[in-house]
């Protein structure tokens, strides 16, 4: 290696794999290089990339610039600027720019295209990817500007491939693999979150916004991309009939012929099946009941947990009457501390072409434009004004489901003109009943 | 207002500020066009595409300013 660096090989020694044991076999790949490629930036960027790592640690400084360019010609997002501030010890990551590629839509890839974005990146880049960035992302890191057209030019010409979003940008946006695999799917995560993306081009390569925005879709409440937690909208299946009850199925489960779970918790063992403990039990609005081998669920009551259909997936199928609730407002940290997302919306079709949804979004965007300050997430402006506020800006009703805790925060209000009479009263009627 | 003369006012109120600041966000400039965000924006791509205007980003937030202005040293509160 071209720089001794021995704190950060101690990152090699824990339990677990590390980055720096593959970085170092991926500048030992550069330095061999036994495919002959014709490398577009510095062979060595890898071992310079260590090398200024390990300086990093040494004086507990980073060495890297902030911010800089931000693209190619016309968008406004997609590549990072990198420049590290010692070019002359590690020329090799004077520039090291990382470029976000638009993951395709739940994750599928084939290996022919992993194989080709890896090749591209081997040659225009330093190989180094991310898979994936909390966007979802496939991050490549770190090539030289010259090369930042180039990439641009294989991947939107060659491949189908449009880069993603950072800065004030919509960020790329992010669904579980919805219909394509999971009978849990109360909507096509991967239409909507196609036809969103297409819409909304010039939201997601040109930045106009306060901050960041993201928007993310789960097709059922067990949230595999997490929207509830990560996303200015998210967007989460659910229906609106009954669970769907297969009497004979239920049986079977308590029989012992099929195996809870799926067979997912099958590495000890529990001892039989126990609906009651299991699935009755464990249902957060105890709206189940079990009694003489028939199972029957309060639906009324049922908050949409997904809980006994994940215990029972052979037994409980979601309703047919379905479509998608939207929250908004979640963050991670920085200001005011993590926030999950509200409910704005409980219930709406997702049915193409997706105006009723679209018209919400906007309508959010022409709120949070308007009104959020440099910097401010959506969700630091629905506290800063309200959800109300917000439900007043989309003409949302607010009904019982838009409040989260009654008494401590019963963050709606009554206005004068909604309420029967208006706050005038009568007070001689008033002094009859009550004395001065 | 008229396209050039957005340009013209965008070019003048950041040339008067390049003193203290090189680098503005959007609602910086949607407040100097005195227009709603979804207006000013048309005018702000058209600038950028025409290179009056270029962007700077952290990775997080983006801003605009006039091109080669207080670039990096900007970033680092140097001017
Ligand atoms: S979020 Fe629901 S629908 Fe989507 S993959 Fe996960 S379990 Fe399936
Ligand atoms: S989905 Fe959840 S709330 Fe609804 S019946 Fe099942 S366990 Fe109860």
């Amino acid at each position: 290696m071209k720089h001794a660096t021995p704190l950060i090989d101690q990152l090699e020694t824990g339990p677990w794999p590390s980055f720096v044991s593959d970085m170092k076999h991926q500048a030992e790949k550069r330095a061999k290089n036994e495919e002959n490629i014709e490398f577009q930036i510095p062979q060595d960027v890898v071992e310079d990339l260590l090398g200024i790592l390990e300086l990093s640690f040494n004086d507990g400084t980073t060495h890297w610039k902030h911010g800089g360019i931000v693209g190619v010609f016309g968008y406004g997002g997609g590549v990072i600027g990198r420049y590290c501030d010692q070019p002359g010890n590690f020329p090799g990551v004077a520039h090291f720019h990382t470029m976000r590629v638009a993951q395709p839509g739940g994750k599928f890839y084939t290996s022919k295209y992993l194989k080709e974005i890896c090749d591209l990146w081997d040659l225009r880049g330093s190989g180094i990817t991310n898979m994936h960035g909390s966007t979802g992302d496939i991050i490549f890191l770190g090539t030289t500007t010259p090369q930042l057209e180039e990439i641009f030019f294989e991947l939107t010409h060659n491949m189908n491939q449009d880069l993603g979003g950072s800065g004030s940008n919509l960020r790329t946006p992010a669904d579980c693999i919805g219909q394509a695999r999971c009978e849990y799917a109360c909507y096509d995560t991967q239409a909507l979150c196609y036809d969103l993306t297409q819409e909304y081009q010039d939201e997601l390569h040109r930045p106009a916004f306060p901050y960041k925005f993201k928007f993310k879709f789960d097709g059922c409440p067990n949230g595999c991309v997490a929207s509830i937690a990560r996303a200015d909208m998210s967007f989460i299946g659910t229906w609106k009939d009954d669970i769907k009850v297969d009497q004979e199925a239920v049986a079977a489960y308590v029989g012992g012929e099929f195996a809870p779970n799926a067979g997912a918790h099958s590495g000890r063992d529990w001892g039989a099946f126990d609906i009651q403990k299991e699935v009755v039990a464990l249902c957060p609005s105890e709206c189940i009941k079990y009694e003489d081998g028939k199972l029957a669920i309060n639906n009324r009551e049922c908050v949409r947990c997904m809980h006994c259909i994940n215990v029972m997936p052979r037994a409980l199928r979601i309703g047919d009457e379905r479509g998608l609730s939207i929250l908004a407002g979640a963050k991670a940290p920085i200001l005011d501390g993590a926030q999950m997302g509200s409910l704005v919306v409980p219930f709406v079709k997702a049915e193409e072409p997706y105006d009723e949804i679209k018209e919400i979004v906007e309508g959010i965007w022409d709120w949070w434009m308007e009104e959020g300050k440099n910097r401010e997430r959506l969700g630091e402006l629905m506290k800063r004004q309200g959800l109300q506020k917000l439900l007043e800006v989309l003409n949302i009703k607010p009904d019982a489901r838009h409040v989260q805790e009654p008494r401590s925060n019963p963050y709606i209000f009554w206005k004068e003109d909604e309420v029967e009479g208006g706050w005038e009263r009568d007070i001689d009627e008033y002094r009859k009943h009550h004395q001065r | 207002m008229e396209y050039e003369e957005a340009k013209e006012k965008i070019i003048t109120e950041l040339t008067k500020k390049l003193k203290s600041k090189s680098k503005f966000y959007f609602n910086d400039l949607s407040k100097i066009l005195d227009m709603k965000p979804r207006e000013a924006k048309k005018i702000v791509n058209k600038l950028v595409q025409e290179s009056v205007l270029e962007y700077w980003s952290s990775g997080s937030t983006s801003m605009y300013g006039l091109p080669g202005t207080g670039k990096q040293a900007g970033a680092e509160h140097e001017d």
